[in-house]
């Protein structure tokens, strides 16, 4: 295809401006400098479109654009030439003068606005949670009245997703935690003649704070982000308005077979995320501090340490509570677009993270109160 | 010698796994005509589209643009028979991250070589040629209605000037009235962009009023093809329910559509 060109021509005393080439969207740049220079004919030429190889849309705009301008400045144009199907192009796609592109309100007013729309989502994102979670909490109860409205199958299926597929990823992670940690005891309380001590430093550490808080965070990253996305899938494809127009609540139906798996599924999950933390600590203090796997369980015995476990196991329902409903509320919040499904699907990690990070503060203050 | 057909098939063969969708189908798309693609749900009108567009790996046959086999071209050709082709899908496949303008402006950015002023423009002048408001460039795909999402889509598919359109059900989910403005449109930018429509359609409407030539597609080949008063001759029971059955008993056949609007 040969290059777009304008060039202007004086036949007896008349200008005219021959158009020759493909004036086509494929010229790119070339289109637009032989529009500029069709712009810069003089008052009266002629557009001269008989030579033209190939016009598309985009050619007919420029040259129209060309056009419009000269006739604005006063030295009008016209146009010569023209074939059927040029003519058809240049009226369907004339140029129209359009609105320029209106930028976005900057500076301190606008910066001031955005903060506070921002409080202000968070706060409603606040108070939606609280009425999510008090629905919640009436549904557990009603179906608690009821127990034949227990959907089993369903709970018993989210429990092997949560809690059985999650266990070898979960157990992992806190075995390789309780070696890190038996390490790093053994290499800093070496230096005081206590690296005996580890021992207690894993079992504190793990049971109390670090197992629960871990397995949690690992179970918001893996189920949660699953809750959300299954019920956003389901609420994009209207299922979940499906369900309601059945006159079934949708929490019940969906959430609530969910958060009974959750409740038992993540307390399960810290048990053996303990007992794996513990069994890497005790591999490592055996083989780096030459303290025996029987002194080591010798020394769990302890009545302490069944508190310890305890004060670690108390807090795994509220976690698990905490994690099923936001994950919910954010899936029940996806609106349309996938872009909207992947926005939730992150914001319910993040918030479930923050709340079981924020969680297991608020205990660490409750049992530090009431001497636990 | 009249020019090769803007797309030949021949002898084309699909199968997934055991099941042969296409088998051994011939058909010639003519420059400049409205092809309409008919035939029972299941029949393979959406596979014939997506193993034309390259989108769906076929078995065997040749399919050849402008009289050149589309296996034999470098990745080049390839890319710019692939730029003459605007694809309108079912639902619209608009990216949901963009909105309409910059939706439209997509394939002109990946590209061409324009500035981008110039750009908008353009994007915006497609969306007055599908009849939308100059207000629903700044719209995101979220917020349009059904009837809006075919005509922005449609504006993304008309984006590069394409030689050929495909269109998927392009009136599927409409009301009447909006299918059979949808039908003018397609009509109206047909004529006045010389364009090679390839439409698969449940919508008899549509059929009647823009189709030049219709194609039945059966068993896996097409079974009968021509226009609408050839089709009614035809003796294939299928072809009989579909144009004489409750819902196409009762139509006029149009006189022949002008074909250049000028």
């Amino acid at each position: 295809m040969k290059n777009p060109s304008a060039t202007l021509v004086v036949e007896n005393g008349a200008v005219r401006v021959a158009l020759a080439g493909a004036w086509t969207l494929e010229a790119g740049a070339r289109l637009e400098d032989a529009a500029r220079r069709l712009g810069e004919a003089p008052a009266g030429a002629a557009f001269d479109l008989s030579a033209l190889d190939g016009l598309d849309t985009a050619g007919a705009w420029v040259i129209s654009r060309a056009k419009a301008q000269m006739d604005a400045e006063g030295r009008p144009a016209r146009l010569a030439g023209l074939r059927p199907e040029h003519a058809t192009l240049l009226r369907e796609a004339a140029y129209a003068p359009q609105a320029p592109d209106l930028p976005a309100p900057l500076g301190a007013a606008g910066l001031l606005a955005d903060i506070g729309e921002n409080v202000t989502r968070a706060g409603h994102s606040g108070l939606g949670a609280l009425d999510f979670l008090g629905r919640s909490v009436a549904c557990l109860a009603r179906a608690a009245l009821h127990p034949g409205r227990w959907r089993l199958t369903s709970t018993a299926f989210h429990l092997e997703t949560m809690g059985l597929r999650g266990a070898p990823l979960i157990v992992m992670i806190n075995f390789f935690v309780g070696v890190i940690i038996a390490q790093q005891g053994i290499a800093q309380l070496a230096r005081f003649g206590a690296s005996d001590l580890t021992v207690n430093l894993v079992a504190i550490l793990t049971l109390r704070e670090l197992g629960v808080m871990l397995t949690s965070i690992m179970v918001a990253g893996r189920t949660g982000s699953a809750i959300t996305a299954e019920l956003g899938a389901m609420n994009m494809r209207e299922e979940i308005d499906a369900l309601r127009v059945m006159a079934l609540d949708p929490i019940e139906a969906l959430v609530l077979p969910r958060l009974a798996a959750l409740l038992l599924a993540l307390p399960l999950l810290t048990f053996l995320g303990d007992i794996a933390a513990l069994v890497g600590g005790m591999m490592t203090t055996w083989a780096f501090a030459g303290i025996s796997p029987h002194a080591f369980w010798g020394e769990l015995q302890y009545p302490a340490s069944v508190t310890r476990f305890f004060a670690g196991m108390l807090k795994a329902p509220f976690m698990a509570l905490a994690i099923g409903v936001i994950a919910s509320m954010e899936g029940f919040a996806v609106r349309g677009s996938a872009e909207s499904l992947g926005r939730r699907v992150t914001s319910s990690v993040v918030k479930s993270i923050f709340t079981v990070i924020l969680l297991d503060g608020i205990f660490a203050m409750f049992y530090g109160a009431i001497r636990f | 010698m009249n020019p090769p057909p803007a797309i030949r098939v021949r002898g084309l063969d699909v199968a997934f796994g055991a099941n042969q969708v296409m088998d051994s189908l011939d058909l010639d798309l003519r420059r400049g005509e409205v092809m309409g693609f008919v035939g029972p749900s299941g029949s393979g009108k959406s596979v014939l589209t997506r193993t034309i567009l390259g989108l769906q790996p076929k078995q065997g046959g040749t399919i050849e643009i402008d009289g050149r086999d589309i296996d034999q071209m470098n990745l080049a050709e390839r890319g710019r028979v692939e730029r003459g082709w605007g694809v309108l899908f079912q639902q619209g496949a608009l990216f949901s991250s963009l909105n309409v303008r910059q939706n439209v402006e997509a394939p002109m950015r990946e590209h061409l070589d324009i500035s981008p002023g110039l750009r908008s423009e353009l994007a915006m002048l497609k969306l007055r040629l599908v009849g939308l408001p100059p207000d629903a460039g700044e719209k995101f795909p979220s917020e349009l209605s059904g009837g809006m999402i075919k005509r922005a889509a449609l504006a993304r598919a008309l984006a590069l000037d394409p030689q050929v359109l495909f269109l998927d059900e392009p009136t599927s989910g409409l009301d009447p009235i909006s299918a059979g403005d949808f039908d003018d449109l397609i009509a109206t930018l047909q004529s006045t962009l010389d364009l090679t429509v390839f439409m698969v359609t449940h919508d008899l409407d549509s059929l009647y009023a823009i189709c030049d030539r219709v194609a039945v597609l059966g068993r896996g080949r097409v079974i009968a093809v021509g226009t609408i008063p050839e089709l009614l001759q035809s003796p294939e029971p299928w072809i009989q329910d579909y144009f004489h059955g409750k819902r196409g008993a009762g139509r006029q056949v149009p006189p022949p559509r002008r074909r250049r609007a000028i």
